[in-house]
Order: C-alpha cells, then sequence, then structure tokens
C-alpha cells in the first residue's frame, strides 16, 4: 500500500498560546481516533502550599498562577475569602474592584485579538511580521492595550500581579483626580477599539460550530465580570438541535457554593491539567458563553458593535457557536470593558475607606468571577484564626479542554471528509494550532495541583 | 565584537520553563518600544508571540521559569549551549519562585496523596534556579520583572555592556520617590530595608509593607530588620511565611546566613 491508512500527528510546543502544550491527534482509515491537548507545564502545587497560609494571603500568592490574568486570581480569592468569613463588599469599593478587572479585560482581550489570535486569519507568523505590512492595526492593538495597563498601573501599582488589591478593598484608593487622566486615554481606546471590531468582522471565517453546554456567570442587568451566579446553556444536541446553531436555549443556574457538586474535575494520563465535566459532559466557559448568557446586558455602544460585527441581535438573544469568531466577540468585549471603565470613572466618589474590616471564622467559601477566558472558581477552607486548611481553584482552560479536543476532532474531521482534496500533516497542524488559539488556552493556570477523589478502576 | 563583523541583526530568544508567563509577558508589555526593538533585534524564537520557530545560536537567550522536572534539567542545558549570552529573568527562574516551597515540604507526599495518578506526573523534589544547573550570564530580578530593567538588559547585552541594575535596596527607591516611610510612620511591617530595589517601591506607595517579591538585596541585614518586624506585629510563623513566598530559597539562604553570623564568636 502506497498510502498510509493511519497516522499519527503531534504538534510539540504550541505557539501564540500562554504557558507549554502540544497536540496528539491520531487518525486510522479516515476518522479521527483520539485528540489529546496535551498540557506538559510543570505542576506548580499552587494549592498544596496554601495550606497554612493566612486567609489574607491568597489574593497575592494565587495572582502567581498567572501573569496574563492575575486580577482575575486575586478578585476570586477575594470573593471566596470574603464569602467564609461573612462579608460582602459593595458600593465604591466593588466598583473600583469591576474597574480594575476591567483594565486586565482589555490588556487581556487585546493581546490575544491583535498578538496572538490575529495572525492566523491574515497568515502571519507574528504580530511582529504582521506590523510589516499592517503596522497601524498592530500599533492601534498596543495603544488600546497600553490603556488596559494604564487601569491597572494606577489602580493596581503595576500592570502583572498587582500589589493594591486586599481582602475587603484596596490598600489604598485613588482619589477623583487621580482617575482623571484615565478619561483621555480610554476615550481614544474606545474608538480604537471600535476599529478593531470592525477590523476582525471582516475576516474570514471557516464554518464550524461547537456543540457544547455553555457556562458563565451572570448578573441580570449587567454583563458579569466580578461576580455572578453560575449558569448553563444546554448543548443544542440535548435539545435535538444541530450544534452550529444560533438559537438561544433555555437557562439553568446554580449556586457557586455548588460549584464542584455540578462540575466535576478528572485527570488524563497525558495532561498535568485536569479536566472537567458539567453533569458529566464537556462544556465552553469563555467569551462565547458569556455572550450567549449575557449579551443583552452590553452597554448601547457594544450593543451597536456586535450588530454591526454580525453577531446578531444580542438583545433578542444571539448566541455565537463558531469558535473562529471568538476574535469577533472578545473585540465586542474589549469595546464594552473600556466603556464600563469610563463609566465607572465618571460615576466615582472615593469611599471614605480603602477597605471593610473582615475577621476569620471557620467556614468555608466560595468565588467565581469572569476571567477573560472564562469562569474561575476559588474555594477556600478556613479555621478560626483565619489559616487556610484547604484550597481549591478550578481556572478556565482545565474547563475547556474537552471542548477545545472536541473542536479539534470535529475541525480536523470536517477536512478529512474533503476526500477529493487530501490534506497534508502541515495543513492540519496549522489547522489545529488555530483551532486551539481560538479558545485562548491559558496553559500555566490549568496545571496545578488538587484534591481528587482517587478512581483507580 | 568588531563593528564590521556583523551584517545582520542580533539574534534573541525566550524560553520558558514552570512559571506564571508574568516575565515574558512583560516583553509584549513594551508597547511603545515593542515595534522598534523587533526592528533591531531579530525575535528568533518565541513561542508566546511568534509560531515562527528559529533555531541557535542565539545571541541572547532570556529564560523565564525555574528547573522543576526531569525534561526541564535536560532543556536547560541545550538553552545554554544555544546561547551566546544567557540572562534569566524573573523570580522563578533566578531563585526557585513560588513554586521552590515544594523544597520545603515532601514533594512525593504532595505527589501521591493528591494526584489520583502520581505516575504521570513527572515533577522533581526541588524547583531550582537556572544558575543551579548552568552558567548564567546575568540574573534580572522580581516577580514579574520591571519592565523598564528588562528593556536595560536587552540593550545592554545587545551593544556588550554591562546593564545598569543597582544592587541597593527598596528604601533607596522610597527615599527616590518621596514615600514616607511606612514603617516609621505606621509601624508597619515592611521587608523593603532587605529586598533588592526594581520594582519602583510600589507597595509602600500604596500604604503596605514590600512583601520581598524581588528578592533579597546585594548587602542586606536581616538581623538588624527581624526585631523591628517583630515590634510591628510580625510573630514567628508571620515572619517565616513573609519570607518563604516569591523567593523562598534566596531568603532561606540569607536566613540561614544571618544564623551563622550570630552563632560565630565575635
Amino acid at each position: 500500500m502506497t498510502h498510509r491508512s493511519s497516522r499519527v500527528l503531534r504538534v510539540g510546543a504550541l505557539s501564540r498560546v500562554e504557558g507549554e502544550g502540544a497536540l496528539h491527534l491520531r487518525l486510522h482509515d479516515g476518522r479521527v481516533t483520539r485528540t489529546e491537548l496535551q498540557i506538559y507545564e510543570p505542576p506548580r502545587f499552587f494549592e498544596a502550599f496554601l495550606r497554612g497560609r493566612a486567609y489574607t494571603e491568597p489574593p497575592d500568592i494565587t495572582s502567581r498562577v498567572c501573569g496574563i490574568c492575575p486580577v482575575a486570581y486575586q478578585l476570586s480569592a477575594c470573593r471566596a475569602v470574603e464569602d467564609a468569613c461573612g462579608v460582602e463588599v459593595g458600593g465604591q469599593l466593588a466598583a473600583l474592584r469591576r474597574l480594575l478587572y476591567c483594565g486586565e479585560w482589555i490588556e487581556s482581550q487585546i493581546l490575544h485579538i491583535h498578538l496572538l489570535h490575529a495572525p492566523d486569519f491574515l497568515g502571519y507568523a507574528s504580530a511582529v511580521d504582521m506590523a510589516r505590512t499592517r503596522r497601524a492595526d498592530v500599533e492601534r492593538g498596543l495603544r488600546i492595550k497600553q490603556a488596559g495597563n494604564a487601569i491597572l498601573e494606577l489602580l493596581g501599582g503595576r500592570a502583572i500581579h498587582p500589589v493594591n488589591v486586599r481582602i475587603g478593598g484596596f490598600h489604598r484608593v485613588p482619589t477623583r483626580a487621580e482617575l482623571r487622566p484615565l478619561r483621555e486615554q480610554l476615550a481614544r481606546a474606545r474608538d480604537d477599539a471600535w476599529a478593531t471590531v470592525r477590523w476582525v468582522a471582516g475576516f474570514d471565517f471557516p464554518d464550524a460550530g461547537a456543540d457544547h453546554a455553555l457556562l458563565a456567570l451572570i448578573e441580570p442587568g449587567r454583563y458579569a465580570i466580578e461576580g455572578g451566579i453560575p449558569a448553563v446553556m444546554a448543548a443544542p444536541h440535548a435539545h435535538g438541535l444541530p450544534g452550529d446553531t444560533d438559537e438561544p436555549l433555555p437557562l439553568r443556574q446554580f449556586p457557586v457554593h455548588a460549584f464542584t457538586e455540578e462540575v466535576t474535575e478528572r485527570q488524563v494520563p497525558y495532561s498535568t491539567a485536569l479536566q472537567a465535566t458539567l453533569d458529566g459532559e464537556r462544556y465552553l466557559t469563555g467569551s462565547l458563553a458569556r455572550y450567549a448568557l449575557s449579551g443583552r446586558w452590553l452597554s448601547p455602544v457594544a450593543l451597536q458593535a456586535a450588530r454591526e460585527a454580525g453577531l446578531g441581535d444580542p438583545l433578542s438573544g444571539a448566541v455565537c457557536r463558531n469558535p473562529f469568531r471568538s476574535i469577533v466577540v472578545r473585540a465586542v468585549e474589549a469595546l464594552y470593558a473600556i466603556d464600563e471603565a469610563l463609566r465607572i470613572i465618571d460615576a466615582y466618589r472615593p469611599p471614605p475607606r480603602p477597605y471593610v474590616e473582615v475577621f476569620p471564622r471557620a467556614d468555608t467559601g466560595h468565588g467565581a468571577t469572569e476571567a477573560p477566558r472564562g469562569l474561575l472558581y476559588h474555594r477556600y477552607a478556613l479555621d478560626a484564626d483565619g489559616t487556610v486548611t484547604d484550597a481549591l481553584l478550578i481556572p478556565p482552560t482545565a474547563q475547556n479542554q474537552g471542548a477545545i479536543e472536541e473542536d479539534l476532532r470535529r475541525l480536523v474531521q470536517r477536512r478529512l471528509d474533503h476526500e477529493d482534496d487530501p490534506v497534508t500533516d502541515t495543513e492540519l497542524t496549522a489547522l489545529c494550532e488555530r483551532g486551539i488559539r481560538n479558545h485562548d488556552p491559558c496553559i500555566s493556570c490549568s496545571a496545578h495541583f488538587l484534591d481528587l477523589t482517587v478512581d483507580r478502576s | 565584537m568588531p563593528a564590521t563583523a556583523r551584517a545582520t541583526r542580533p539574534t534573541l530568544a525566550v524560553f520558558k520553563l514552570a512559571s506564571c508567563d508574568g516575565c515574558q509577558l512583560t516583553l509584549l508589555d513594551c508597547e511603545d518600544e515593542l515595534l522598534e526593538l523587533a526592528g533591531r533585534i531579530e525575535i528568533r524564537h518565541f513561542l508566546e508571540a511568534s509560531s515562527a520557530v528559529g533555531s541557535g545560536p542565539y545571541d541572547l537567550a532570556l529564560v523565564e521559569g525555574s528547573v522543576t522536572t526531569p525534561e526541564d534539567e535536560r532543556r536547560v542545558h541545550e538553552i545554554r549551549a544555544a546561547a551566546r549570552h544567557l540572562v534569566t529573568i524573573g523570580a522563578c527562574a533566578t531563585a526557585g519562585g513560588i513554586q521552590a516551597l515544594r523544597n520545603f515540604a515532601d514533594v512525593e507526599e504532595y505527589r501521591a496523596t493528591v494526584y489520583a495518578r502520581p505516575e504521570y506526573i513527572a515533577t522533581l523534589a526541588t524547583s531550582t534556579p537556572v544558575s543551579a544547573h548552568v552558567p548564567v550570564d546575568f540574573e534580572l530580578r522580581g516577580c514579574p520583572i520591571d519592565r523598564g530593567q528588562l528593556l536595560e538588559v536587552i540593550t545592554a547585552f545587545l551593544v556588550g555592556r554591562k546593564p545598569d541594575i543597582p544592587d541597593h535596596s527598596v528604601c533607596f527607591a522610597c527615599k527616590r520617590r518621596g514615600t514616607v516611610c511606612v514603617t516609621v510612620a505606621h509601624g508597619t511591617p515592611c521587608l523593603g530595608p532587605v529586598t533588592h530595589a526594581g520594582c519602583g517601591a510600589i507597595c509602600p506607595a500604596y500604604g503596605r509593607g514590600c512583601y520581598g517579591c524581588f528578592g533579597p538585596s546585594a548587602t542586606t541585614n536581616l538581623p538588624a530588620l527581624i526585631p523591628l518586624l517583630r515590634r510591628d506585629g510580625m510573630d514567628e510563623p508571620t515572619l517565616r511565611r513573609a519570607l518563604r513566598t516569591y523567593n523562598a530559597t534566596a531568603f532561606a539562604a540569607l536566613e540561614a546566613r544571618s544564623q551563622e553570623q550570630e552563632e560565630r564568636p565575635s
């Protein structure tokens, strides 16, 4: 036989993703028999060394899980510890937390759009290569990213691992005058972000549909960022609909404290990241899930941008299930975050104190927020003097891993089904790398340490 | 290097071991300088930023992350062999990072009791800095590193001079910034006097004590600081945790040295 009926394809060292991983694909007789997203990022044992730490420490320590979304870790940790201690932070302190998180959304979503993802659609190896012929597009991205970082630097002290977040609020809150210089930069970034929505909306999108359940926080009345209630939109197949349907489907909700009853993590032999399932099935969290569940609560500017970008009308519950179009949804979210940051700055009145006192008590607390890449859940058990006795972190990429593998299987299978046009390994590799980047996986986040129910079957 | 020797641009490679990606992200956070820098150097290997991967030798290799697996133990030698200059960036690559907390615990126990299938997890008992394995030309501190210092290091190596990175403590930076001392004014425990400058003394400017994320400075007097930290409310376990977080091995070595000095008869 001259043709190969079986082949194995390995994509070693994925590029333009955060952290290091690889893909292992097995094909047999024209069928994809195995897709393994291998996360070989070394485990760093965060949950182990959080034990024995004071209840004040998780925000700073867990920010070191991820250099790209440290605020997500800080604020999920704050919510979980405050929940254990029976405290809720509201008013202007909550508004400042949302502002800080908007800075991270802007920085992280624009990093992904302009520096990591757009080169795929335009045929470049990197943003630096892209800048040779499309310098204005790259410079625009850098300008918007800088505006996001400016919020982080002013409010957090620095863009990576900010120092100003503490349990109960902040170490120091800004004056109105200190926030004012951000206004001009953000107003310009809002125009730039509009241009970015239009830019990415014009890319060429392959047909694809993600037949997964969608999980995101919702906070009726506004787009969920720094809190909310977990809500699930069932997978289309559960309603007898095709995977690429853009129909909205009914939601069900569950309380944050029931998170680990709904979401189960398991270990797979080929990856240091655990894989999560919801009701025993794979699911997707992140921009596509948020847009499906909260799209109607975008600001007028972002609603208009979504419609113009061909994402349907969010007010009628439009859903986007094409992972390739996630770049458009991210751009709309970045625009929203800028608009929301401006709104918060305009409404800001400094609170009387930078934080509320949080006294420890023996209890378990749960906290979830929307990291740019999706829902990030933290759980801490404290003893009476505030020592952490148990910690659990469930990052977005561990949750999305199963859905990413399924998307890759479909993508490759669809390509293999073009029998008249044989596919080369190089082409398949490029296709899979694109499929992975659609989900912006944060691989260093997902390699973590966890207490598991031991299953040695 | 003779001026006529190289017509091509110097080459840069960025590698990652066990880490959070924050230090290499610092390079992408140089929004004002990134494109100009990319015009002066050839970014030949930078997985986070480019899918074009070129082989060495590289004029300058930046390494983020610590050595925690047998594979990375092997890889760090390959990186050294391919690099004319090797610079470590950040607390992980320079001091083992936060994951070096395992060095004070039993990793076998971590792994066996908490992973359902510990045999799938390849990890070393320790998290060590790159310099424990191969010679390093320069170590840039910080968790995360500072953007300005990173640009200084890259440009210095590209023109063949020593980077201008001062060795003094955070206290100097506080004075320069005009920040009122949080220990003197408010009795806030602060590691600033023993911590390497470089962050710009951010924490005291935001009303909190320095938590040592740049590791120990070159000349420190830890025994002199400890009574002050105790006076300001740090009990023994809190003090130990403060010193053993982001640069645990570097501060532990400093503690051991201080202990020896105290015990030595004068």
